[in-house]
Formats: structure tokens, sequence, C-alpha cells
């Protein structure tokens, strides 16, 4: 059942995709509301997805690559419904949709077998420290998609050749405030992530802090937005020099998480 | 019943054409009435504004109609027809309804999607309601215009960036900045376009402005005027740094700004943006600040490359407006067609028809006792009755209805029968749009 939703998730987010690419291209409004109504279709979907998925299994759908890349996609969905009603942004619909089908289409890929569940990682905390982690994720998603548009823009911008994507992006002030905001609940989510998960680890291995190379990497990651959300807050970092830092950031915590689930590295690499 | 539009615009008549040809506000009352005491012309409005002017008639008749029109054009304006001819078209039925959508959404306007033309559209439609020229075509046909219009506007992007000079400067201002509260401007030196581009500024929200010019004075003046503050002009780069957008204008020959002033400015600023506006020639500001990253210089050229941008994005709109047109032409013609004789013939056999229909079903019980063959010689009856009443006003409508005055039987039938949804609430719902 969940693999039907599944697909029919999928098949949504597609159907968001082209609708969203033929936005871009003919600035059709009608396109852009079609669009945001096929991916909240999905959205539906997505939720029975992964609710269904939650009752075959008897725990939370995170314990493969597969249900984390669904899981993840989800969030930033949701995230994006949020954000595009408070900031009037509905375009970003249309990097966001592209870049979670992405996510969804390589977990197709990937077993979907469900795992049962090691003993002694069944706990309240598996779906309190991986929602922190992700949610916190999805928060730094979310700003890559804001920074992708806003250097788009700031190009038309800076180049004074408008054309093209330059009608339907927003301001570059509105894009490089989303970009801010996106980090300041995201951090705090991801440093929230990292406590419960050693408070978890405490019970599960018996150590708050083991060094495995998920650890290790959410560590690394973790200093690279500190110094991100610092350079803003002090040295006044902002526009396009914070919008390629975010997307740095998350090249690699994004490289870094997939390489280490794909190579099960350590004892937590799902 | 047909729509005819005869008339004129910027693309078939050059300006000595138009300015002969036009209805000053002082007359056009007048004109209108004597347009619809022509005898082809049943309703009818006139149109006339800089870039054009538009007869409309509603007429049973559409070459006697369009003679008597022409010959109206050439009397009203004492020109002679020869002279004109050649520049006017002529639309007829569905082409003439076309144009008239097209007019009215700015798709055929020298600047296409100018907002002015609709509120001219509605200004000559309130005209001929004024001098009850108007009737149940041109008002339905009017507050369709207007709908089309509305509809084009939000649904496309016609109308959605600007086309001259300073309004693309202060939208190129919102792309950087997104609202302009809590934001602040300046003026170096005064012109008339510098002016525009502040008077736009503050408009939108702008919350202070400076102003600076060679001779104080002036500045001080222009400050009043736009509740500015007035800053003396060597101090102008003191002020920049708290100061998101610049005007420039001075007459200066050389650059009053270089990049190393702005850099400093910038760090100053902690990176946050300013949007540099050099409209003066020779240019106020070294083109080289533009490579400074948060700094955003436009010069005049640049402004023109916007506006030209913007033209052929509102160009890219043309054609989801055409469709738009399209649709509502589709709806519209049908409704047209159904004033005609024929369709209210056949509307008018149905109502009857239903009508019998249903008291069979109704007295279904009362008739239980019938035989088969009763029942039908009872049905056959019902049809003959229907037949008979209906006999004398078919032949009635099918021959008046031929006539100049058909459609007072055609909408006298189709109001007594109920054959048409109701039109006076739209009517009255079309003259208060205005």
């Amino acid at each position: 059942m969940n693999t039907a939703f599944f697909f029919t998730t999928a098949i949504f987010y597609t159907l968001a995709t082209l609708v969203y690419i033929i936005y871009l291209m003919t600035h059709r409004k009608g396109a852009l509301w079609a669009g945001k109504n096929l991916l909240f279709a999905g959205f539906i979907v997505h939720i029975l997805t992964i609710a269904s998925r939650f009752f075959e299994a008897g725990h939370t759908p995170v314990t493969n690559l597969h249900e984390s890349l669904s899981f993840f996609s989800f969030l930033i969905v949701l995230l994006f419904f949020i954000f595009q009603k408070q900031y009037k942004i509905e375009v970003l619909g249309s990097f966001v949709a592209p870049f979670c089908l992405i996510l969804l289409i390589s977990a197709t890929f990937l077993p979907k077998e469900i795992v049962p569940l090691s003993p002694i990682l069944k706990s309240m905390w598996l779906p309190v420290h991986i929602t922190l982690a992700f949610l916190g994720n999805a928060f730094f998603a979310l700003a890559t998609c804001v920074g992708v548009m806003y250097l788009i823009q700031e190009r038309y911008i800076k180049n004074k050749k408008l054309g093209g994507l330059y009608f339907v992006l927003p301001s570059l002030e509105i894009l490089d405030e989303l970009n801010y905001k996106c980090l300041t609940y995201g951090f705090p989510l991801l440093t929230l992530g990292m406590i419960t998960g050693s408070i978890w680890a405490e019970y599960a291995w018996g150590s708050y802090w083991s060094w495995d190379p998920r650890q290790t990497w959410s560590l690394i990651t973790w200093f690279l937005y500190a110094a991100l959300l610092h350079g803003r807050l002090t040295i006044g970092w902002r526009g396009k020099k914070a919008a390629v830092y975010v997307i740095a950031a998350f090249t690699i915590l994004l490289s870094s998480f997939l390489t280490i689930s794909l190579l099960s590295l350590g004892s937590h690499a799902f | 019943m047909n729509v005819l539009i005869v008339g004129l615009n910027h693309k078939t008549a050059p300006v000595e054409i138009r300015e002969k040809v036009s209805f000053s506000s002082a007359s056009i009352h007048g004109a209108v009435s004597r347009l619809c005491k022509l005898p082809a012309v049943r309703e009818g409005a006139i149109l006339s504004t800089c870039n054009r002017v538009e007869i409309l008639a509603v007429t049973k008749d559409i070459e006697h109609a369009e003679r008597q029109i022409k010959r109206f054009v050439c009397d009203s304006n004492g020109v002679s027809i020869e002279a004109i001819d050649e520049h006017l078209y002529i639309y007829d039925r569905k082409d003439a309804i076309r144009h008239l959508f097209r007019v009215a959404s700015s798709i055929d306007s020298m600047v296409i999607g100018e907002p002015q033309i609709l509120g001219q559209v509605k200004g000559a439609y309130a005209i001929a309601a004024e001098c009850k020229t108007t009737g149940l075509i041109l008002n339905r046909l009017f507050h369709k215009a207007f709908n089309v219009a509305k509809r084009v506007r939000t649904e496309t992007q016609i109308g959605g960036s600007a086309v001259s000079i300073s309004y693309a400067a202060v939208e190129m201002a919102r792309k950087i900045f997104g609202e302009f509260e809590g934001k602040t401007a300046m003026l170096i030196g005064a012109g008339e376009m510098s002016e525009l581009a502040a008077k736009h500024l503050m408009s939108n929200g702008v919350s202070k402005l400076f102003i600076a010019n060679r001779t104080y004075e002036r500045a001080v003046k222009m400050a009043k005027e736009y509740e500015a503050t007035p800053i003396m002009f060597r101090e102008f780069i003191h002020y920049m740094k708290d100061t998101d957008i610049v005007i420039a204008s001075t007459g200066a020959p050389d650059y009053i700004l270089k990049p190393d002033d702005v850099k400093e400015l910038i760090k100053e600023r902690k990176n946050r943006p300013v949007f540099f506006i050099d409209i003066a020639v020779p240019r106020n500001i070294d083109p080289k600040i533009n490579d400074i990253e948060n700094i955003y210089l436009f010069d005049i050229d640049d402004l023109q490359g916007v506006v030209e941008a913007n033209l052929k994005e509102r160009q890219k709109a043309v054609r989801y407006a055409e469709d738009i047109v399209s649709e509502e032409l589709e709806a519209f013609s049908q409704w047209i067609e159904t004033l005609e004789v024929v369709p209210t013939i056949k509307s008018l056999r149905k109502r009857f028809e239903e009508i019998k229909r249903e008291e069979f079903e109704e007295a279904e019980t009362s008739l239980k006792h019938l035989s088969e063959k009763d029942l039908k010689a009872v049905e056959r009856m019902a049809g003959a009755i229907i037949n008979k009443i209906l006999h004398k006003p078919t032949v009635l409508l099918k021959k008046e209805g031929r006539k100049l005055e058909g459609d007072i039987y055609i909408e006298a039938v189709r109001k007594l029968f109920d054959l048409t949804e109701e039109t006076e609430e739209e009517v009255k719902e079309a003259l208060e749009s205005k």
C-alpha cells in the first residue's frame, strides 16, 4: 500500500515540476496556480505514504535511505507551504518541486523493504531526534533553493540583461531575508537534533558521543552553519556571499549524508 | 442583430487625420444622439481618444449602417469621405466584438497594456448610457468588455512592468529592495526626470528623501515640495551611508562618485545594498562601481534597456490575452445568436413542449384508467393545441423579425415566455462599474 502511495506522490511531484517549468517559461499565472495545487495534491498523498508506512513498520519510517529521502523531501514541501504563504513567494515552488522530485526519484532506486528495527533502537527518541535533525536540514534545503534564486536574480540585475526569470523572481531583499530566516530556524533545530541524538545514544549505546562518521559530519555541518550565522550577524555577510555559502554548505551536508548512508559507514548509517 | 464598428486608430491613420476626425467631450453627447438617429442604427456609442475613434453600432443592416456611419463621421467633422476612407477600418459581427474586447484590454493600444484605455471605454459607455443610446446588446457588450479587460489585467502580465524611464527606475529599486518602507532615497541634482523618479519613490512608500543641489536654495525649495531634507552638496557623501537609493542628475563634467568612495561606503553600511540611478549625461557616477558587491548602478541607457525588456514581456503577455479574448468572444457571440429569430422560435417551441410534458407527468395517476390508445389521443390533442397557439406568433416572428424593428418582437417573446436569463441586472452592474 505505502509503495502505491509513494509512486502516486512521485507522479504528482513530476507533474508539478513540469507545470512549474511551463510557468517559468511562459510566466502564465495559471500555470503557477496549477503547479502549486499539483504539489499540494502530491503533499497530501505524501502524508498518506508516510502514515501507511508508519503503521506497516510499527515505527517512524526513517530507518533506511529510501525512507529518509522520502521523509526529508516531505518536510521540505511542508516548509514550502508554510513559507510561501507568509512571504508571498509562490514561485519558490518551482525550485522546491524539482529538488524534491530528484530526492524521490533517488529514493525509488533504493531498497524499499521495511527493515525491522533492532530492539535497542526502539524508543521515543527515534521520531524526536530524526524529526528535529531532518527539519533543520529541510530548512537548509529551502535556504539553498532561495540562495539559487538569489544568484539568478542578482545576475540579471548586475548584468542588466533582463528577461526570463527576472520577471517572476521576487526582490533580492526578500530572498536574502528568507535565506537568513531559514538559517535562524534550521540551526537551532539541527542543534536540538544533535543533542537529542546524543541523549538517545547514551540510552542505546551507552555513550553520548562516539565519533562515528554520522556524528562527526553533523558536527562539521554544525560548525559550517554556525560560522555562516556568525558571519551574518556580526560581519554583515549577506546577499551573494551568503547565498553562495549556503549552497556550498548544503552540498557538503547532502553529499556527506548520502555517502555515509550508501557506504553504510558507522553504526547509524541509515 | 449585428454589432458594427467603424473606426480609425494610430496604426491606420497619422496624427493629421486623427486630429481632424475626433469628437471632443463637449460635442460627444450630441454626436451620440445623432448617431442613433441614423435609420440603420439601433444602438450606438462613440469612443474618441487621441489615438483612436471608434463608432460602435448595433444594426440589422450592416451595409446601410456602414454607409450611414461613414457619412455621419464625415459630416460631424467636416471632412470628405475620400480624405479618410483609406484610414477607416470596419469590423462587423464577431470581428467587431473581438475588436472592442481587444481595445478595452489594451492589446490594441500604442503602448500595450497602458491602463488609461479601459477608463476611456468606460467613459464612452457612460456617455452613451446617459444619452440612452445603448440597449440590450450594447449594455451587455460593454459589460462583457470590462470583464474581459479585468481578466486580462489580472491573469496576464500585460500591464505588469514599467514602460517609462522614471517608472522603470522605481521598479528596478523594487526588485532590489522589495518594500520601500523604511528606505531612504537621495536626489543629487534636480532635473525633471529625477524629480519624477523621486515622486514615484515617495508615492510608493520611501520613508525619507535627501535632496542635494549645487545651489542650496533650490534644494531647500524642492525639499519643501516633497517633505524632504535638504543637504549641502559637498556633504552628500556623508549622508549616503544612510541612503539606499541614489538618483544622480547633476551637470558635473566629471564623475562625482568613484569606486573608492563606494567601497568605503559599502563597508560602513555592512554590505547593505545601494542602488544608484545615474540619469545624467555626461554620467555622474563611475560605471566601475557596478562591479562592487551589493552595489547596483543603472545609467540612462540601462534604464532604456529595462523599458525595452518590459515591453517585450508585455508582448509575451499579449498571446495569453488573445486567448482570453477568444474564449469570451465565443461565449458572447453564442448569446447574441440566441437573439435571432430561428433560435427564438425553437426555444419557444421547446418551452411549450416542456409544459406539456410536465402536465402529463403530473396527471399520470388520474389518467391511469385510460387505455393506451386513449392516452395517445389525449397527447395528440395537447400537441395540436400547442401548434395552433404557436402558429400565428411563429409566422409573425418570421415576418417581422427580418425587419429593422424585428428585435422588439424577439425581445418581447423572450421576455413573455421567460426564454432568456434576465439581463437587466447585468446592465445595472455594468453601469455601476464605471
